[in-house]
């Protein structure tokens, strides 16, 4: 029965975001359902990418090449299997099937390649972590340039239209969720310390590279999940969607929102990305934008718009919210009561 | 049964610098060791040897009987030997529970998988540590600081937090770096009282460092004396107190050609 009761709590978001998810996927008209997807995509990827930059405060600058790894993964597995049908279902469902495997597939191999940048470059810190990542997302980059069965510079094409509204919806709920329940628990705080302080999380008996090295592993097979889901939305993968300008913008996410805030990363993926594509007549000007935003946040805000706090925790929203934001803030499970015996303990 | 943390013969080099040479030290259970000397003598040298951070040169490090020398300091702080920074490195942004609870996490058994499906394991893993971490508050009394963020809190409630946080992973042995340094005398007091407390109430052996000669003889029961990484002495604090070598180490030898003292080899003890 407490085990049921676990699982059930463990996809509560998904039981509740799903019908959300199937009624906006009906009302949204096909014109705006690539704007959506690409919403949705680079949430998962500024999420994915804050629980290294932010929580971890490894500066990590290779995301793009992860999504590559993914992109590729689930694009072969999908167009290899494009008239396999599973029997006794419908033709539907087996498509729907094959892409799950796809991306699951993606994922995987997503967090090997991390595991495997991981490794050897979480030694270094800072600027030299920073430059490494960024070559070895480039290196990635270049070993598919040069890969026959990957097509190359022209890449793959002719992939089938499996990202739908519903997918993406998930994969960022997921990424939200996964962000959120580390953030809240004892593995989530040892990423804390080590970005706080490297040499005291060691002494206080935080394995500091095998932390690093999980996050980096998680980080990247959620940036390989975002890299399928696009590439089966524009129908097409190649070299050229995963450079390290790619990188740059969810750097520029990241950082926007505040290094460490779920929810600062969600704004920033959100807002940058409409405004991108109602700005699309000076799509050529898009890194003199990013340029300028960062050097307005580095003088006016430099710790991005929510700092390492969420949403709920900034005053303003704070006192619109008084009585929603206890329960909130509350750790998952606990009952009302509890809750507010530990605001009233803040005040006395 | 073996001493829960042993250092024999340890020496570290750093190049041409023989930073601590041949250095001894048997922790008894429940002991309270005072680690003293000039600056620049070795102390903190001695603990960054003991607790991980370097590999000594030569010598062995021993917890509990076990050698530790090629270990990370992860892997010693969980065969429980703790300790705190001479300069403050608290987590700062994070709340002063936090900062404990970062600390129990050297004692958790769940892992990422648990902590991303809410595993019952999860669960009951992280009421534990909200007591645990809320229990190590109370003693050092910092209870009311709870949500504050750890930069926010006063200097000597920042030194105390770190010990806090130290407790909380449970050592055997725990040590302090300088715990009183930047305290006012009766702070001072206070704290080294406290660090009775502490190895009365949680029956662990503590091996401090403190400059206040006054004070570390009041506290500890036993002295080692450091001067240019070579122990000089060691003994009960009475005996260090009138050994010419200790007073030479830190007045110099003016102080004791003044005072008609003589310095002999058997004066060293």
């Amino acid at each position: 029965m407490a085990r049921a009761q676990a699982v059930f709590r463990s996809v509560l978001p998904f039981l509740l975001g799903l019908p959300i998810l199937f009624a906006i996927q009906g009302i949204t008209p096909p014109d705006y359902a690539l704007i959506l997807v690409s919403v949705g995509v680079n949430v998962v990827l500024a999420v994915s990418l804050n629980v290294v930059n932010g929580f971890t405060g490894q500066f990590s600058l290779g995301h793009a090449g992860f999504m590559a790894v993914g992109a590729y993964t689930a694009a072969k597995i999908t167009t290899g299997l494009v008239g396999v049908d599973l029997p006794f279902v419908p033709q539907s469902f087996s498509d729907q099937a094959i892409f799950a495997l796809a991306l699951t597939a993606g994922m995987g191999t997503a967090a090997i390649a991390g595991f495997l940048v991981g490794m050897p470059s979480l030694r270094l810190r800072g600027d030299y972590l920073a430059i490494v990542t960024l070559g070895f997302g480039e290196i990635i980059r270049s070993i598919i340039e040069n890969m026959k069965t990957l097509g190359q510079a022209t890449g793959l094409s002719g992939l089938p239209p499996r990202t739908n509204l519903v997918w993406v919806g998930v994969s960022a709920i997921a990424t939200v969720v996964m962000a959120r329940r580390l953030a809240v628990s004892t593995q989530g705080r040892a990423l804390f310390a080590i970005r706080e302080d490297e040499v005291a999380a060691e002494a206080m008996g935080v394995d500091t590279t095998g932390y690093k090295v999980r996050a980096f592993v998680i980080s990247a097979a959620y940036a390989g999940l975002a890299g399928a889901l696009i590439s089966h939305a524009i129908l097409l993968a190649t070299p050229r969607m995963f450079t390290f300008v790619r990188s740059i913008e969810v750097v520029v996410m990241v950082v926007l929102g505040g290094l460490g805030s779920i929810t600062g990363s969600i704004v920033a993926a959100c807002t940058l990305t409409i405004a991108l594509e109602l700005l699309r007549e000076f799509q050529a000007y898009r890194m003199v934008v990013y340029a300028i935003l960062l050097i307005a946040l580095m003088l006016l805000r430099p710790q991005g718009i929510f700092g390492t706090r969420e949403i709920w925790d900034l005053a303003i929203v704070r006192r619109l919210f008084r009585t929603r934001q206890l329960a909130a803030t509350g750790p998952a499970g606990a009952s009302p009561t509890e809750v507010r015996d530990d605001s009233t303990k803040g005040v006395v | 049964m073996s001493a829960p943390l042993e250092a024999k013969s340890v020496t570290m080099r750093f190049g041409g610098l023989k930073a601590l040479a041949d250095f001894n030290l048997v922790m008894q259970p429940g002991e309270l060791v005072g680690l003293i000397g000039p600056n620049g003598a070795g102390k903190t040298t001695a603990f960054n040897a003991i607790t991980g951070v370097y590999t000594p040169s030569e010598g062995e490090v021993r917890v509990a009987g076990e050698l530790v020398n090629a270990q990370r300091p992860h892997e010693i702080c969980a065969k429980g030997v703790a300790r705190t920074f001479q300069n403050i490195r608290l987590y700062k942004q994070l709340t002063a529970l936090d900062n404990v609870r970062v600390a129990c996490h050297a004692r958790a058994t769940s892992g990422f998988f648990d902590a991303l499906f809410l595993t019952a394991r999860h669960r009951t893993e992280e009421s534990r540590i909200l007591a645990r971490a809320e229990e190590y508050l109370k003693v050092m009394g910092l209870s009311h600081r709870r949500d504050e963020v750890s930069r926010n809190l006063p200097y000597g409630e920042q030194r105390r937090l770190e010990i806090a946080r130290a407790l909380a992973t449970g050592p055997k042995v725990l040590c302090l770096d300088e715990p009183a340094a930047g305290m006012n005398a009766a702070e001072k007091v206070e704290l080294m009282q406290l660090i009775r407390d502490i190895r009365d109430r949680f029956g662990i052996s503590i091996l401090v460092i403190e400059h206040d000669m006054r004070l570390v003889m009041g506290v500890s029961e036993r002295l080692l004396v450091l001067d240019h990484g070579v122990t000089i002495a060691q003994g009960k604090p009475e005996a260090i107190r009138k050994n010419p070598k200790v007073i030479e180490a830190y007045l110099g030898d003016a102080y004791l050609e003044e005072k008609h003292i003589a310095i002999t080899p058997e004066g060293a003890r």
